[in-house]
């Protein structure tokens, strides 16, 4: 029977298509993707599972509200590259938003296939049609709009810098970003590791949009160099968008916690994943691995830090964290890929102290065992320390990943800048508009470390409020742009990082 | 790319460059820093300003060569590039008015002194500056510091030039002389101490340049915290200078060695890179 013949309850019978992978004893070696993609067959196999709502929630699941079920028919019909062009119309990083978006929270998390079966893998179909159209070279050049003389500077060049960046370009304006390391991408290099993004996928999406016309300045520390408001009076920008991020690492404050071997989470996957510290001493960056690694934490971060490790080959990597399983806030597939790969897990534990050496490395840990008792602010359980349950580890490398809050470099060098009272940035909700006329901001900077497509959907909204805004304000001849209907209801469950 | 404009010898393994960085240039002030990254494989590290020219857009280097980059830094001539150029690094130095100020610098840290003493008599304060060095040919920047201070003393460990010992033996007599009322000391680490440990029983308000390995040097990493007064800060962000009174140098000094292995591998490295460029013509 052809496919499109298929009843939805045979669509739904199709099982959910699993995809590749590299075999945990192999992938805990090398730095190589975990995940293969599909294969064209697959794909269209698991587009078929998609049954057509007549109200398709998943789009309402996806914070920048992706035309799925349109993207998906185009693969039943095997126009992928198709598929990647309907997609790049709301989403400019589906290659990326694919691989790393917390789908089982978001748009799978309400497919209605997923009722009964296991929902429509819409981020594996979302890679692979991106995927599909780089390496057959299937990507069109963007045609360059009409300029309106508009100039706008990006500031970090994170998901939510790239975002402003090219829906701005789209509009015809001119495009500058800064970014304050040398090389453009944010966490998607700097702290996610190659093996779950690999850095041509960055560097594509960056390529394309140098060819719409978006500059991208590196080594450029906004705040230091210019400040945003010399950015508009000195620098003859009409309007700055502050997509900075959440990079303040946080320390948990106990004793010994600068010992020699204790990292961040962010300088540990910086000296990696940027620097390639995994390559020492080819690339010349240094980094301490030693044989027993602690991570602390267990979201994302705390997992990216776990399977990195794993493969510089110590004897153990053990997550530690205050909750329990059910509280982490990793996404499911990274946890299950981290356990895979050999990962052991402490659950309801958190440190109380770090013992060092005679050269002051850390060589120990004292620990005390937690249990879940009321729930807090977040609505998650708060863990209280169990008397009595402290015990040693030995350990020679530690990695913090308590989570992040923002850095005040830049809020430093805008004091009109309005945050609340952890520093996060205040921005309208529907204009991303900050309390300063004409600086807009958007992403990790006004959450406090959420994820990469709430980052992006948040600089969608900033772009138009920045593109409605610049229409007053230049008294351009274009129309208001008013927010896509399914935008009002989104309600997407966030995940936590 | 930053191109290389002026290198000068200064002493052994020591140069003077200029480096073309000329939005740093217009920005940069006394205090700060930059970080450099030589090409594709290479580490980040942290550089002081002993000068720049807003107009020529140029900033002055000076580099020591103690490892694997700095020694391939030193090796580069004029007209080579560097990759990649970040800054102004760090805040602005700040020293408490009144009195004259000290200025004391060991090794490259001569250099760095120079915009702040400058900036100081600019004010109309009284600026006299310190030089050590271990011996005669390790004086650097005499000439310079003159230029900027009321008065230099120069001290050498084995007497070689100036006075024989250390900072300061020089520091003490100018606190016995006159009303001293801050002390700027960016060098070594146990001349920053010995130092800081000098003034403090005279309250003499000292500042001290803390040189923590960095990475990024924006504060994104906290691979360069220290801890000061029993707070972390970040040394990157928070300074580079901070109250010499306060500073845990004990821990500062054991951190600066955790890459003692590693170094010493990267330095295999270079000797026998450098072996196989000299080899081949
Ligand atoms: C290790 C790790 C793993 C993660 N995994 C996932 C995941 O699997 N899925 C997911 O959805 N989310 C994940 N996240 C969260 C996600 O990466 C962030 O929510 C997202 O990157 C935020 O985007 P952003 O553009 O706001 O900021 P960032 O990505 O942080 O980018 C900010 C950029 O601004 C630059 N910058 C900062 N200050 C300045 C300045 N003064 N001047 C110029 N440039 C500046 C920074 O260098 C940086 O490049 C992860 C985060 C981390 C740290
Ligand atoms: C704020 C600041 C200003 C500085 N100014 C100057 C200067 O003007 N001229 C100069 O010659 N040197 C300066 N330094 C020191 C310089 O950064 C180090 O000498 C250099 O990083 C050594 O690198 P290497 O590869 O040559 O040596 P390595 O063999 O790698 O290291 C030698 C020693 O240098 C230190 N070091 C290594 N890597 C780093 C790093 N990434 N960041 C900081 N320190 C590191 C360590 O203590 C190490 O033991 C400064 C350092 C700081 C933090
Ligand atoms: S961008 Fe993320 S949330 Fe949206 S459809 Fe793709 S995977 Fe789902
Ligand atoms: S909710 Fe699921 S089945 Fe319905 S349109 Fe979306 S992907 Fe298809
Ligand atoms: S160098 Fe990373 S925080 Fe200072």
């Amino acid at each position: 029977m052809e496919a499109k013949d298929l009843t939805p309850r045979q669509r739904m019978q199709i099982p959910r298509q699993s995809m590749p992978e590299q075999k945990p004893e192999i992938r805990r070696t090398n730095f190589n993707e975990v995940p293969l993609g599909y294969d064209e067959q697959t794909a269209i196999t698991e587009a078929d599972r998609c049954i057509k709502c007549k109200v398709p929630h998943c789009i309402d699941g996806c914070p920048v509200n992706i035309d799925i079920p349109g993207f998906l028919e185009l693969i039943t019909r095997g126009e992928f590259a198709a598929a990647a062009r309907k997609i790049k119309e709301t989403n400019v990083l589906p290659a990326v938003c694919g691989r790393v978006c917390p789908q089982e929270n978001q748009c799978e998390a309400v497919c209605v296939v997923g009722k009964k079966y296991k929902p429509v893998a819409i981020g594996r179909l979302e890679r692979f049609v991106a995927d599909y159209e780089r390496t057959h070279n299937l990507v069109v050049d963007p045609v360059k709009p009409k300029q309106t003389g508009c100039k706008i500077a990006v500031v970090g060049s994170g998901p939510a810098g790239l975002t402003v960046a090219s829906e701005m370009a789209r509009r015809g304006h001119q495009v500058v970003v800064y970014e304050a390391l040398h090389q453009p991408g944010g966490v998607l290099f700097y702290g996610i590791p190659r093996f779950r993004l690999p850095g041509d996928v960055i560097k594509s999406e960056l390529e394309y949009l140098k060819k719409m016309g978006v500059e991208i300045h590196v080594n450029t520390v906004i705040g230091k160099l210019a400040t945003p408001a010399e950015l508009m009076k000195d620098m003859g920008f009409d309007a700055v968008f502050l997509g900075t991020g959440a990079g303040l690492p946080r320390f948990p404050n106990v004793p010994g916690q600068n010992f020699n071997g204790i990292y961040s989470a962010n300088e540990y996957l910086t000296r990696l994943n940027l620097m390639r510290a995994d390559r020492f001493p080819e690339a010349i960056t240094p980094l301490h691995c030693g044989k027993r690694v602690a991570v602390f934490g267990a979201g994302n971060t705390a997992m990216d830090g776990a399977r990195t490790s794993i493969r510089m080959g110590p004897e153990s990597v053990t997550v530690y964290y205050r909750r329990t399983r059910e509280e982490a806030p990793a996404r499911t597939e990274e946890l299950e890929h981290a356990i895979q790969e050999g990962v052991k897990f402490e659950w309801l534990t958190a440190p109380l102290e770090f013992y060092g050496d005679d050269n002051f490395f850390v060589k120990g840990a004292r620990l005390q065992r937690m249990k879940l008792g009321e729930p807090d602010e977040s609505g998650r359980r708060r863990p209280v320390p169990m008397e009595g349950s402290e015990f040693d580890i030995e350990v020679d490398t530690v990695v913090f990943a308590l989570g992040f809050g923002v850095n005040p470099l830049i809020l430093e060098a805008a004091p009109d800048l309005k945050t609340n009272r952890w520093g996060i940035v205040e921005a309208d909700k529907e204009t991303g508009m900050t309390s300063i006329d004409g600086v807009f901001a958007g992403g990790d900077i006004i959450t406090g470390g959420a994820t990469v497509i709430l980052a992006m959907g948040q600089a969608k909204i900033a772009a138009r409020g920045m593109h409605n805004w610049l229409i007053n304000k230049k008294g351009l001849d274009m129309p208001r742009e008013l927010p896509p209907e399914s935008a009002t209801h989104a309600k997407s469950k966030t995940a936590k990082v | 790319m930053h191109k290389i404009v002026y290198k000068k010898e200064l002493a052994p393994k020591t140069v003077m460059l200029k480096v073309e960085a000329p939005w740093i240039a217009r920005k940069i002030q006394p205090g700060q820093f930059i970080i450099v990254r030589l090409d594709e494989h290479g580490e980040r590290i942290p550089l002081s300003i002993s000068g720049w020219d807003a107009e020529a857009g140029t900033l002055r280097l000076i580099v020591v060569g103690v490892g694997y980059t700095s020694n391939k830094m030193i090796a580069l001539n004029e007209g080579d590039s560097i990759l990649d150029v970040v800054g102004p690094l760090g805040r602005h130095t700040h020293l408490p008015e009144g009195g004259a100020a000290v200025m004391i610098g060991g090794g490259y840290g001569t250099g760095a002194i120079i915009p702040s003493a400058l900036e100081q008599r600019k004010a109309g304060r009284r600026v006299v500056g310190i030089v050590g060095a271990r011996t005669k040919e390790l004086v650097l920047l005499e000439d310079d510091l003159r230029a900027a201070c009321a008065d230099v003393f120069v001290t050498t460990d084995d007497g070689s030039y100036g006075r024989k010992g250390l900072v300061t033996d020089a520091l003490k007599d100018i606190i016995d002389n006159e009303d001293v009322g801050a002390v700027l000391a960016v060098g070594p680490v146990p001349m920053m101490r010995a130092v800081s440990e000098l003034t403090k029983p005279h309250n003499i308000p000292t500042m001290v340049s803390l040189n923590a390995i960095m990475v990024d040097g924006t504060g994104m990493c906290g691979a360069c915290r220290v801890t000061v007064g029993g707070k972390i800060r970040f040394a990157c962000y928070d300074g580079p200078d901070f109250d010499g009174h306060l500073v845990d140098y004990k821990e500062l000094t054991m951190r600066q060695r955790t890459y003692l292995k590693q170094e010493a591998k990267a330095m295999e490295v270079f000797n026998r890179e450098s072996a196989g460029r000299t080899a081949t013509p």
